[in-house]
């Protein structure tokens, strides 16, 4: 088996098991502030005793390997081929490893061949630089919290949301509210304004490869993710929806360009079992680091 | 307050249960997402060996692995959203006799009727928790329709013990869900 190969596999069991320390901060966070003997801080102690288990057992923290998403940062020379064909093979592995469920079917027959291989799956999204380094970034995305992702074209005269930052700020709430619990929250949201409707939902995915805690280096942006991270948990919906202080972890919101003809606000959700990992590759495929 | 439920659960036993109570599920239960729904309501037969009258249905599909000695070892098992059931749910509750039916997200106003006619109830367990939950799994009995639906949408029997759910639909009517959509709809007009 090549390095690279198992390099992909240890970054697959690590996503798969391991929360990142950013998320687990904030859902500690979230656990001190539930009220005791209510069913929300009930729910955060369970999630909290998962991520444990999950780690020293070396299982995935959630049975939904959801979708696979790979972003690669790589040198111009990488062969992007042979890394798809790798990368691929290590799902093929992880998959009979029981880090990853057999989770990838056919949308025609139904048919489920147990390899978690196929058209568009796993998605890679590789990205060149000119730096001489290679990284990857692996993001398992649940089903659930995927289904409550939504998509806005604005102005929506229902929600009285106009073309500008205050009009994606009712949007994103609307989407906060729609979702309830169902997208196994405590969640973090991904949000993209601009773009078309493929490339919005693509940028709003990006945004889960943000640190929890940094700041939105656009101070616009920034005053919308705090905004709308305070105002969601005080909508009281709470963890798995059951009521409760901390109904969102996170908010990160990018902007790509748009067609004067089209504002497209963009939502991804993502559950708790937010599974994000990375690392830097050698040349030989070697991790050389994690960079979370 | 925390009350047990081991299956076969009689409606009295049920009809005590209120929302918002937690509960430690042990015993015998079936595994059964969307394609065992739609098989059923489409006029499928239950195969020989699963009956779930009297007892407890889970929307999940698990990791399920044989270990060096042939036997099926749960490595991860929490609940899948139970919405997409929404179609079929009250009708085969109420076909095969089911009285709680274990899953994640709630369901609307067709399962919560059913509910309330049967005799039954959605238990909420906690979403992506498949750890904690698969711990509770303490022996997979059987596992039927696996070669027709592919692993995680098989039947699969299990017995579990303390199987931590809360009651969010109960038998009489009323649906954590809904209050709590209607008051977190409040809260948002007065934010917008």
């Amino acid at each position: 088996m090549s390095r690279l190969r198992e390099s992909l596999i240890e970054l697959i069991r690590r996503t798969s098991a391991e929360i990142p320390d950013d998320v687990q901060t904030a859902i500690l966070r979230g656990l001190e502030q539930e009220k005791e003997g209510t069913i929300a801080k009930s729910a955060l102690e369970i999630i909290e005793r998962n991520i444990g288990l999950a780690k020293s057992k070396s299982q995935p923290i959630c049975q939904d390997t959801g979708s696979i998403l790979f972003y690669i940062d790589c040198p111009v020379g990488l062969n992007q081929i042979e890394f798809g064909r790798e990368a691929r093979e290590a799902v093929k592995e992880a998959t009979k490893l029981g880090y990853l469920r057999q989770n990838s079917v056919d949308s025609i027959t139904g048919k489920n061949d147990g390899t978690n291989l196929g058209p568009g799956a796993p998605s890679l999204h590789f990205h060149q630089h000119t730096s001489e380094d290679t990284s990857v970034r692996l993001v398992l995305k649940g089903g659930g919290c995927e289904n409550v992702g939504a998509q806005f074209s604005l102005p929506n005269t229902k929600l009285d949301a106009n073309r500008d930052l205050d009009g994606c700020r009712k949007v994103i709430l609307e989407a906060v509210h729609q979702a309830q619990g169902r997208g196994c929250g405590p969640g973090v949201l991904g949000v993209c304004i601009g773009g078309d409707r493929a490339s919005g939902y693509e940028f709003s995915k990006r945004e889960f490869l943000r640190d929890l805690d940094d700041r939105n280096p656009d101070p616009k942006l920034d005053e919308l993710e705090q905004d709308i991270l305070k105002t969601a948990n005080e909508l009281g919906i709470g963890p798995m929806g059951f009521g409760g202080k901390t109904t969102l972890l996170g908010v990160k919101i990018g902007a790509a360009n748009r067609v004067p003809a089209s504002y497209f606000v963009s939502v991804s959700y993502m559950c708790w079992a937010f599974r994000r990992d990375g690392a830097t590759l050698a040349n030989d495929g070697e991790i050389t680091g994690w960079l979370y | 307050m925390t009350h047990s439920l081991s299956s076969p659960i009689s409606e009295e036993a049920i009809r005590e249960l209120k929302v918002g109570d937690q509960v430690l599920i042990s015993g015998t239960v079936f595994t059964g997402r969307d394609a065992v729904h739609k098989y059923l309501h489409d006029g499928g037969e239950l195969p020989d060996g699963v009956n779930l009258d009297g007892g407890i249905l889970y929307h999940c599909g698990p990791v399920v692995l044989k270990d060096d000695n042939g036997e099926w070892k749960v490595t991860a098992a929490g609940p899948t959203t139970s919405i997409r059931e929404e179609p079929y749910q009250g009708d085969i509750m109420k076909q095969f006799g089911i009285r709680g039916v274990i899953g994640k997200g709630g369901m609307a106003d067709k399962t919560l009727t059913a509910c309330k006619e049967h005799g039954a109830v959605y238990l909420h367990a906690i979403g992506g928790a498949a750890q904690v939950l698969a711990e509770c799994i303490i022996r997979v009995r059987n596992v039927y329709m696996l070669d027709e639906f592919g692993s995680p949408e098989a039947i699969w029997e299990f017995e579990v013990r303390d199987f931590p759910a809360v009651v969010t639909m109960d038998s009489h009517g009323e649906s954590l869900h809904k209050d709590i959509f209607a008051r977190s709809e409040d809260a948002l007009a007065q934010r917008r």
